[in-house]
């Protein structure tokens, strides 16, 4: 009899993982949870239970609680023994995105974070920082590549992206803020 | 429970302050800070919601969230009297037209600035749940600051008339910034406990970042003198009761309501 690996021999968190990685970002359909950065831990319970640790992008993100329905609902076919956990620390950054996912977002339209964050040690102290203010990232339109872009907006459709608009293609653009 | 108060005082400074710059909402004085200014609040009610919910288990009486923001009356809000304050100067009727963007703009300046510095220090706090919230929220409070340090200098730097208005703005609100550095009872002893930083030691570092954004503002540091507001300790203006008759109207109306 062959050895092969069927559905049947699939674990648990192989199949929890595997359907996990085909919730998408309910902001940004294009890119899965995972390539955001936003699931953190996928684990099997002793009693067999999947736990799934997920952590918010901003506080007030609208999105979590739907992030959370998605999860349960892709999960249905594991049973009941689904539970979905919100960890705060350590923080989101945007440094986690996988580069597939920025990819996506340029190609969705969306110009993805231009500089790396660090993590917080890394980070300009605050009285540095706001002397720094009058600096604005270099963003690439995501429509037409090109370099003359400006700042229309710190805060664009959602807290985590900036409206840009460029002076080549005259487009109006998403940029999704380094944090 | 003095160290609980001290999760309050900051869960009710981010909700009181986003529910009133959620008035702007759909009336702002343009699209993208229309936008902005949502924005602006979304965040300070994800802080307040982490807070409360901190709080609410610490308690552990079966407080929630929701009954934390929606049943406590004003007396028992600890939020800073500025934050409270409409969007308009002293002696101006409560009609929506006389809304004054730079009144918005100087206090998100005012508080942003203070809470980029706590949040900071906070990242050290020997509470881990503090400690976190405090790493999350500094990254939004910093961009908060920008975008109000950013609006400033545009009013201080722009046309008579916004400059004239940023600076009785700032006449009007900075009086109010005495209330920062006086420590409750409470905040000092969550300082004793090692979750809190004593506010004080950041006056120094407060007074030099907002001179430095209103010298490139060309705007005045105006006198911080007169009587000291005393939110914190729960006295609060006339104004806290009507926001939160808007606010908690629905949840009492339908306590325990789900939808």
């Amino acid at each position: 009899m062959s050895t092969s690996v069927t559905a049947d021999m699939e674990t648990r968190l192989a199949r929890a993982t595997r359907l996990l990685a085909t919730v998408t970002d309910p902001e940004i359909p294009v890119v899965s949870l995972d390539e955001m950065g936003i699931v953190r831990g996928v684990f099997e319970e002793a009693d067999g239970g999947i736990r799934v640790v997920i952590t918010p992008t901003y506080s007030g993100c609208p999105a979590m609680t739907q992030i959370e329905d998605d999860i349960r609902a892709v999960l249905q076919p594991l049973g009941q023994m689904i539970t979905v956990e919100t960890q705060l620390s350590p923080a989101w950054t945007t440094d986690w995105m996988t580069s597939t996912a920025k990819e996506k977002l340029r190609a969705y339209g969306i110009a993805p974070p231009s500089r790396v964050c660090g993590s917080a040690a890394e980070q300009p102290q605050v009285m540095q920082f706001i002397r720094d203010a009058a600096v604005v990232d270099a963003v690439d339109c995501p429509h037409c590549g090109s370099a003359q872009t400006v700042e229309a907006s710190h805060f664009g459709s959602t807290p985590c992206k900036a409206l840009y608009k460029c002076l080549s293609c005259q487009e109006p653009f998403d940029y999704f803020k380094p944090f | 429970m003095a160290a609980v108060d001290y999760w309050l005082h900051l869960a009710d400074n981010a909700l009181v302050l986003g529910q009133r710059n959620a008035e702007w909402c759909g009336h702002g004085p343009i699209l993208e800070e229309d936008i902005a200014m949502t924005n602006n609040s979304l965040d300070l009610i994800g802080q307040a919601r982490m807070l409360y919910q901190v709080a609410a288990a610490r308690l552990d009486d079966g407080s929630t969230e929701d009954s934390l923001a929606y049943f406590r009356d004003p007396q028992a809000f600890k939020n800073l009297t500025l934050l409270e304050l409409p969007h308009h100067g002293p002696l101006v009727g409560y009609a929506v037209d006389n809304r004054d963007y730079a009144v918005t703009i100087v206090r998100n300046f005012l508080y942003s600035a203070l809470m980029a510095l706590v949040w900071e220090r906070l990242q050290a706090s020997k509470d881990a749940d503090m400690a976190a919230i405090a790493a999350k929220s500094l990254k939004e409070t910093r961009y908060h600051l920008r975008h109000a340090h950013d609006w400033l200098i545009r009013f201080g730097d722009g046309t008579e008339v916004s400059a004239q208005r940023a600076q009785a703005a700032l006449d009007y609100l900075l009086p109010f910034t005495q209330e920062f550095w006086s420590a409750a009872p409470y905040e000092q002893a969550a300082v004793d406990a090692g979750l809190a930083i004593d506010v004080r030691s950041l006056q120094a570092d407060w007074d030099q970042l907002v001179a430095h954004t209103l010298e490139v503002a060309k705007l005045r540091f105006s006198p911080r003198t007169g009587y000291q507001t005393q939110g914190k300790l729960g006295q609060h203006s006339e104004h806290l009761s009507y926001l939160l008759g808007e606010m908690q109207s629905l949840a009492r109306a339908h306590p325990e309501g789900v939808w």
